[in-house]
């Protein structure tokens, strides 16, 4: 099987890491060969694999060693459960720096040093927040990531996040091969979210690839730095993510997107009833003049 | 060949401007004009300071230029560092030619290159440890510099390190003046932007360290010499004639100057701008905050040498006024010889021009006392108050050209055929090839001085020279002379 790579974006907070961690365990439970790259300065993307704290960066090995170039792959690289493979970009304290160019660094030194070879199936990046700039971007341009899945959930900002994420896709998809492949819906228990979820998917052209319910059993396992899949196999949850797993393994749909306005954006959740009918008389107005009036 | 009309001038523009897709030919025709000395306000022909054109090859620097290679970098006593990766700093290192007294590496700096050498890592993580660290070596390897600048490349401001905050702290530590320069090279249109954050640079954190320290004694003659960069050392020739006329020149800002200077400055009496476009911004700071009057001054050529010590004579006694007429005397024998050597070589000759901040207009005056004229002239990154002072020193008729692509300088000069040309290195070797002779006007072409009169002498010599030179006459391949002298012949007989 060629090598098949995705990314994972979403609004901050969504439940990224933890979806993508669960998510591979499963994978690698199926008998695929998978490494989570995190491209993130919090280096919070293979906590779970490794049952660490944090794993060690390549910018941080690279800074302490004088250049990047004097790493080797092995300082970087380390195998989790079922031998998943994990490695931290890394980057800077919040406020300093340009995180941004740790993740092109670290990805560049992937690349050269060949840690991409023939036995893997699938490499999942698991990227920070938003597209803010360039460098969160590399993981889908050319010949990286070709696959994207956007975490959210039934909730007015991680819909408005995914939609955004949708239009940083267009960009990429016409001048390369990236495509948009699924919505993942991590559920927050909103009114009909799954039906909300499904109806933004159509809307910008994909499908909500699956429903994760709502268990308190993640965060039981996140406690143990463990996934639900390694801390407790037998649970609901870990079948869910085994669905889910399944479900991408098996899953064709890779489409440009079709991102939609604002205006479209606000209509769908007014008719969700997760917004009301904008009154644009209270525009602006603060509530003493409310009170005033 | 005789000079253009207007209307030949005219449409030698509209010619050039042919080849030019519409939007780009809608732009460039702003930069491009006749020179009509009946105007007074330039921004009726021409238009300036704007963003060049993608793909016209211009001769423009960046605001990194401005600030570390023409107003900071010359302070010899201080340590300039190049904050960002090595190149810039290194492919720039000494060649602007500001000579200095001194020791270099010992108690002045100005030929070295000092950078925070910028990898990876550190834009990463950020620069600014390893900024404060570099202050603390430079304390330690060269403990006899007066200070320290932080001169920005593009990174600084992109990944938005806090040097400010570094420098203040910095300060504190070594107790010298640490100054933070954002000039990255991405702002602005030219390194004409570098001039103003530099100056705004010294306003902020230089010109009030000596604010209400009035142990510096005073005269009643001081003044400071301002915008001289002493390239090949033009402002030694300079100021030894403000001081022969009397005067006390108390800082040289920055041509072989120093920090002390610089913070001495406020307490001077006047203040003399020869290069106006770099340095304008700090001569009125200075007039607004210290209430120290400024004029401009041009030490090109005897012509405007006398004119410009006897405007800065009137702004003193009479002693000073009478010492002025005396300088001028003193000096006529001298610069007579020169003309008298070299005019009846130079007669007639034809010149045109693309220079920097001042010299475009600057240097006219020395062409003509030598019996020159220049007939084509424009700036790299001048602004309209420069071309406002251009339009009456330029012949009427002339051509002017702002921010010149390579295109049109090439094609001006085929039509124009001037004598000599006088501009800047990268194109000095195209004009050469083509057969004209060349001048390098931003360093001198490795001479200098030419301010003064002492100047003047060895600037008519390097125009003779250049334009006289026997090579000129062998510049034909020998098959095609010989080919045009059997038509010759031919046409004789």
């Amino acid at each position: 099987m060629a090598l098949r790579q995705c990314a994972i974006y979403g609004k901050g907070g969504i439940g990224k890491s933890t979806t993508t961690q669960n998510l591979v365990s499963a994978l690698a439970e199926l008998g695929n060969n998978v490494m989570i790259v995190g491209c993130d300065p919090k280096a919070d993307s293979t906590r779970l694999i490794l049952h660490a704290k944090a794993q060690t960066t390549i910018m941080s090995l690279a800074a302490e060693a004088g250049s990047v170039e004097d790493l080797e792959l092995e300082d970087v690289l380390k195998a989790g459960y079922r031998g998943i493979k994990c490695v931290e970009s890394g980057g800077p304290e919040p406020g300093v720096g340009c995180a941004g160019r740790g993740v092109i660094t670290a990805i560049n030194f992937l690349e050269e040093e060949g840690a991409y070879d023939d036995e893997l199936d699938f490499v999942f990046y698991d990227v920070l927040g938003d597209v803010v700039c360039g460098g969160f971007a590399m993981p889908i341009r050319e010949n990286k990531a070709q696959e994207i899945y956007i975490v959210c959930s039934g909730e007015m900002m991680a819909m408005y996040a995914a939609n955004n994420i949708a239009k940083g896709i267009v960009k990429y998809a016409n001048s390369g091969s990236v495509r948009l492949a699924g919505l993942i819906c991590n559920s927050r228990e909103t009114a009909r979210e799954d039906e909300l979820i499904s109806a933004l998917a159509a809307k910008i052209g994909t499908t909500m690839i699956h429903f994760v319910p709502r268990d308190n059993v993640v965060q039981r396992a996140e406690i143990r730095r463990m996934t639900v899949i390694e801390y407790e196999p037998q649970a609901k949850q870990a079948d869910e993510y085994r669905q889910l797993a399944t479900k991408i393994r098996d899953n064709k749909n890779f489409v440009i997107p079709t991102p939609i306005t604002m205006d479209e954006l606000e209509e769908l959740m007014m008719e969700f009833g997760i917004i009301d009918e904008i009154d644009e008389s209270i525009v602006g107005v603060t509530a003493a003049a409310e009170v005033g009036a | 060949m005789a000079a253009l009309t207007r209307e030949e001038t005219e449409a030698l523009i509209q010619e050039v401007l042919e080849v030019y897709p519409d939007a780009a030919k809608k732009d460039r025709a702003k930069h491009l004009a006749v020179n009509d000395q009946s105007l007074e306000k330039s921004n009726k022909c021409i238009t300036s300071n704007r963003k060049s054109l993608p793909g016209v090859m211009t001769i423009r620097g960046c605001a990194y230029a401005g600030s570390k290679g023409v107003v900071w970098g010359p302070i010899k006593d201080m340590i300039h560092i190049s904050h960002g990766p090595v190149g810039c700093g290194q492919y720039s290192r000494a060649g602007r030619r500001n000579y200095y007294v001194g020791t270099t590496g010992v108690n002045t700096f100005g030929t070295m290159n000092f950078t925070s050498d910028f990898q990876e890592k550190d834009i990463v993580f950020g620069g600014d440890k390893k900024l404060a660290k570099i202050m603390h070596e430079i304390e330690e390897l060269f403990p006899l510099n007066k200070g320290i600048s932080i001169q920005s490349e593009c990174p600084i401001g992109l990944i938005g390190d806090d040097i400010e905050a570094v420098a203040k702290k910095a300060n504190k530590e070594i107790n010298k003046p640490v100054v933070p320069v954002r000039c990255e090279g991405f702002r602005g249109v030219s390194q004409s932007l570098g001039h103003h954050i530099a100056n705004d640079a010294i306003r902020d954190w230089v010109l009030e360290n000596r604010d209400g320290d009035d142990s510096f004694p005073t005269t009643p003659y001081d003044v400071a010499v301002i915008g001289d960069y002493n390239i090949g050392g033009d402002a030694w020739s300079s100021r030894t004639l403000l001081e022969e006329m009397g005067l006390r020149v108390v800082a040289q800002w920055s041509g072989d100057g120093t920090i002390a200077e610089m913070e001495k400055t406020p307490k001077v009496k006047l203040n003399l701008i020869h290069c106006y476009r770099s340095m304008n911004y700090i001569a009125r700071h200075m007039e607004e905050k210290y209430k120290i009057p400024w004029i401009e001054y041009n030490f090109f050529g005897p012509t405007k040498i006398a004119e410009s010590l006897r405007k800065i004579a009137a702004l003193f006694d009479e002693t000073i006024q009478a010492n002025a007429e005396k300088v001028i005397a003193r000096y006529q024998a001298e610069y007579e010889a020169v003309i008298a050597k070299y005019k009846p070589r130079l007669q007639g000759k034809r010149v045109m021009l693309y220079v920097g901040g001042l010299r475009p207009r600057h240097v006219i005056g020395a062409y003509e006392d030598l019996g020159m004229e220049v007939v084509g002239t424009g700036y790299e990154f001048g602004h309209n108050d420069d071309y406002d002072r251009t339009i009456k020193e330029m012949g009427n008729a002339t051509l002017i050209y702002d921010d010149v692509t390579g295109y049109e300088f090439e094609e001006f000069v085929k039509r124009v055929k001037p004598d000599l040309i006088g501009s800047g290195v990268k194109e000095k070797y195209i004009f050469q090839k083509m057969g004209v002779p060349f001048r390098q006007m931003h360093s001198w072409d490795y001479s200098g001085p030419y301010h003064g009169y002492d100047g003047f002498a060895i600037f008519a010599r390097d125009m003779d020279m250049t334009l006289n030179n026997p090579c000129w006459k062998q510049i034909k391949a020998p098959w095609k002379a010989a080919a045009s002298e059997q038509v010759a012949v031919a046409a004789g007989a």
